[in-house]
């Protein structure tokens, strides 16, 4: 590939003083480095809210542990739930966003590099705020730290009478200043698709996950803005002392709880979108067969991005809506796996025939397939409302949306990065390693979140801190907080590989998955340009024409 | 393997992608848009709910000259932005400054508003529900009104400066999007504050 890159003269030659490194990672504008700053950024706080998950795992472990404060146990569970999806989740994805979809579709940076890098640092800000919030949070009134309102922070917890001192500012501006950062992404990705398509990249020829992540942007500024819009409610109530949800002065405390649900729930199909997308991209390449039902799976994810926005008060039924609201939302929550369960089957038709290679990649996606298939069936289980009405707030249902988020979303994260970290690195990560990451990991997501579900049936609440004994959740929970510490093994595996195959990692060459989308086409790591003549395609998978120039896709189109 | 290699059958056809900017500026308004109606259920959702007064019928007068304003600024950047495109850059500047003048007055009017409503009517943002919602979405909007004069403005002084050609006018055609859809959300709360609610 080495006639696909041009060497400047007096660049990148002499090795550079480690400020001036640093000062060029600060100030970069270009999309690849961007992306690894998300990620990076992003892991670093999976770190952080894995070792809340553990905290939280411990005290549970055995009934009337003291391992923690009743308050610290809240202020863990809030800042679990909020860095996980807010700082750990969405920088991920965004990272993989800024890097992939510019070289997917043969462009050389995004469409506003400067508004790319500006929604980065606040969105890096917004976690800083949040964490800044256990040194800063008592304010004045030596009340608390960080915030203890739950991640959903249903009012009036989180008016200022309950929640006095500053702990639950950093939460609302954290939460506001990071959701700006990510409509300026949102919007950055929107553009970048629709206006940098190199020559010949047709909508209909585009990878599917530049498709899934122009989607998955449209959903962000419909759907992350109402978080928006309510924490400036919630500032108007705790600063200038407004109403909004204040039940003394005939505000309501329901309408918080739709206004975060109408975030809420497409916020689980932002997320889950890209982990569709890789699917997409990882399945094929692995089975060595195109993807089964192009235009199916565009409509499938189109129609749940539709749907995903009508179902939101499913998260309400114990609220006590009327007969006709639970039905609709109960409806429209159910007809949400049908595309769905489309997606699910056209990913099984593209492995059917196929010569399927069990590489690490792999294997995380397929987990992801059992794994997705058992979280949306629950999922419809609690769909029924007076089944929710009995499991709602119970372990149930956190057991349900930790199966689609890690089984399913971290799993299919996983396998991007084993599929994608030689692209970036130029290294391949360890095989070895890898499986015994997949294996650990799979082993600790179901010691903890199968049995999981059990005492929720039995009636445990979530959130609570500790429980009495004698109820049957002892061993329940004992087990759990093992498979948890699994996870982290399963963790620490997966960090360990990442730093010892950047050094020492296999080369890994332009194109080792001999895989078919434009990103294999440039050297490994691309160099700033990406691409030194920008390329030209005829087809979906314009490395594979490369290849077989006897049988062109294109042939066929 | 070349780029090269890819045939190049592709190439001699036109290929046209739409302006990023104005991509990007409707991707802003939806956001806007999603935020806006936000802010408006919550004003109909509490229609009515306050417990204590001042009511919107007692308070609100329908200030028509300043709408009047407003929605006519659209109109003025819409041709300023025509004349622009053909080259006429007095005809441009008059009628960019015409929009600035009108929008200024539009905000004029909000500040005497809320200046009378304050300090004659004792109506606070936390006096009642309807004060918290009406001054929130009356508030979300004149500060997307005033984040558009600063715009405007921006460009004013560049034009004065002799600066804005017709090159400029796809950017200014972005900026009159930004113009129309304040104008747009003005007749929805227009409606929803001064013909509903009262």
């Amino acid at each position: 590939m080495s006639s696909n890159t041009i060497t400047i003269p007096g660049i990148g030659v002499e090795e550079k003083p480690w400020l001036e490194t640093l000062h060029e990672w600060v100030t970069t504008v270009d999309h690849k480095r961007l992306g690894i700053l998300y990620i990076v950024y992003g892991l670093g706080f999976l770190v952080v809210g894995g070792v809340e998950a553990l905290i939280i795992r411990i005290q549970l472990m055995h009934s009337h542990n003291d391992f923690v404060s009743p308050q610290v146990f809240n202020r863990m569970f809030t800042m679990h739930g909020t860095t996980m999806i807010f700082f750990m989740v969405m920088p991920v994805l965004f990272g993989f966003a800024n890097y992939l979809v510019p070289l997917m579709i043969g462009a050389r940076d995004m469409a506003f590099p400067r508004l790319n890098a500006f929604s980065f640092w606040l969105s890096a800000f917004g976690g800083l705020l949040l964490y800044f919030s256990f040194l800063g949070g008592s304010g004045l009134y030596g009340a608390g730290n960080a915030p203890d309102v739950g991640w959903w922070a249903y009012a009036p917890l989180g008016a200022r009478a309950f929640s006095p001192g500053h702990s639950t500012d950093y939460w609302t501006l954290s939460l506001l200043v990071s959701g700006f950062g990510s409509i300026g992404t949102a919007i950055n990705i929107i553009a970048t698709v629709l206006c940098m398509r190199c020559p010949g990249m047709k909508l209909g020829r585009m990878p599917l996950l530049v498709w899934l992540y122009l989607v998955m942007g449209g959903m962000v500024l419909i759907a992350i803005t109402p978080l928006s819009a309510a924490q400036i409610m919630l500032l108007v109530d705790r600063y200038l002392g407004g109403h909004f949800f204040d039940t003394q002065a005939g505000g309501s405390a329901v309408l918080w709880m739709h206004f975060f649900w109408i975030f809420g729930h497409p916020e689980v199909y932002v997320l889950v979108i890209p982990a569709f997308g890789f699917l997409s991209e990882i399945i094929p390449v692995f089975s060595r067969k195109p993807i089964f039902g192009y235009p199916v799976m565009v409509a499938a994810t189109v129609g749940i991005g539709f749907l995903s926005l009508t179902v939101w008060a499913h998260h309400m039924f114990t609220v006590g809506m009327n007969s006709y609201a639970n039905s609709f939302f109960a409806i429209t929550t159910m007809a949400v796996g049908i595309p769905t369960g489309i997606k699910i089957f056209n990913w099984i038709g593209t492995m059917w025939g196929g010569r399927i290679q069990f590489k690490v990649p792999m294997l995380f996606c397929i987990g992801f397939l059992f794994q997705f298939l058992i979280a949306g069936l629950t999922g419809i289980i609690q769909a029924s409302v007076p089944v929710d009405w009995q499991l709602s707030l119970s372990y149930f249902v956190v057991a349900h949306f930790h199966y689609v988020i890690v089984g399913g979303i971290l799993f299919a994260t996983f396998g991007a990065f084993y599929y994608w970290y030689p692209k970036i690195t130029g290294r391949m990560l360890s095989e070895r390693l890898g499986k015994w990451h997949f294996w650990l990991f799979v082993i600790g997501f179901h010691l903890t979140f199968d049995v999981m579900h059990i005492p929720g049936l039995l009636g445990m609440p979530r959130r609570i801190y500790t429980y009495e004994p004698g109820r049957g959740w002892d061993t329940l929970n004992l087990i759990v907080s093992i498979g948890a510490f699994i996870q982290a093994v399963a963790i620490l595996v997966f960090v360990w590989n990442l730093i010892i195959s950047y050094f020492k990692g296999a080369k890994a060459g332009s194109d080792p998955w001999d895989a078919w989308t434009l990103e294999w086409s440039t050297s490994s790591p691309p160099p700033a340009y990406n691409f030194a003549t920008v390329p030209v395609v005829a087809s979906a998978r314009p490395l594979w024409d490369l290849k077989h120039p006897e049988d062109p896709d294109s042939q066929y189109e | 393997m070349s780029a090269a290699a890819i045939p190049l059958s592709e190439t001699q056809r036109p290929w046209n992608l739409p302006y990023r900017g104005k991509v990007a500026m409707a991707g802003l308004i939806i956001a806007e848009a999603s935020i806006f109606t936000i802010f408006v259920v919550a004003y109909l959702f509490y229609m009515g709910k306050s417990l204590t007064g001042p009511t919107p019928r007692e308070v609100l007068e329908t200030p028509i000259f300043f709408t009047i304003c407003l929605l006519s600024s659209s109109l003025t950047i819409h041709y300023a932005g025509k004349v622009l495109q053909r080259g006429n850059r007095s005809a441009f500047l008059s009628l960019w400054s015409f929009t600035i003048v009108l929008g200024g007055l539009f905000l004029f009017g909000t500040g005497q508003e809320w200046h009378r409503l304050i300090y004659e009517q004792g109506l606070t943002i936390s006096t009642n529900l309807f004060g918290t919602t009406y001054y929130s979405l009356v508030g979300l909007h004149a500060f997307h009104v005033t984040a558009g004069m600063i715009m405007l403005v921006i460009v004013a002084i560049f034009a004065f400066a002799g600066r804005v050609g017709t090159k400029h006018s796809r950017r200014i055609e972005v900026l009159s999007l930004y113009w129309h859809f304040v104008d747009a959300v003005w007749v929805v709360v227009f409606t929803v504050v001064y013909v509903l609610g009262r």
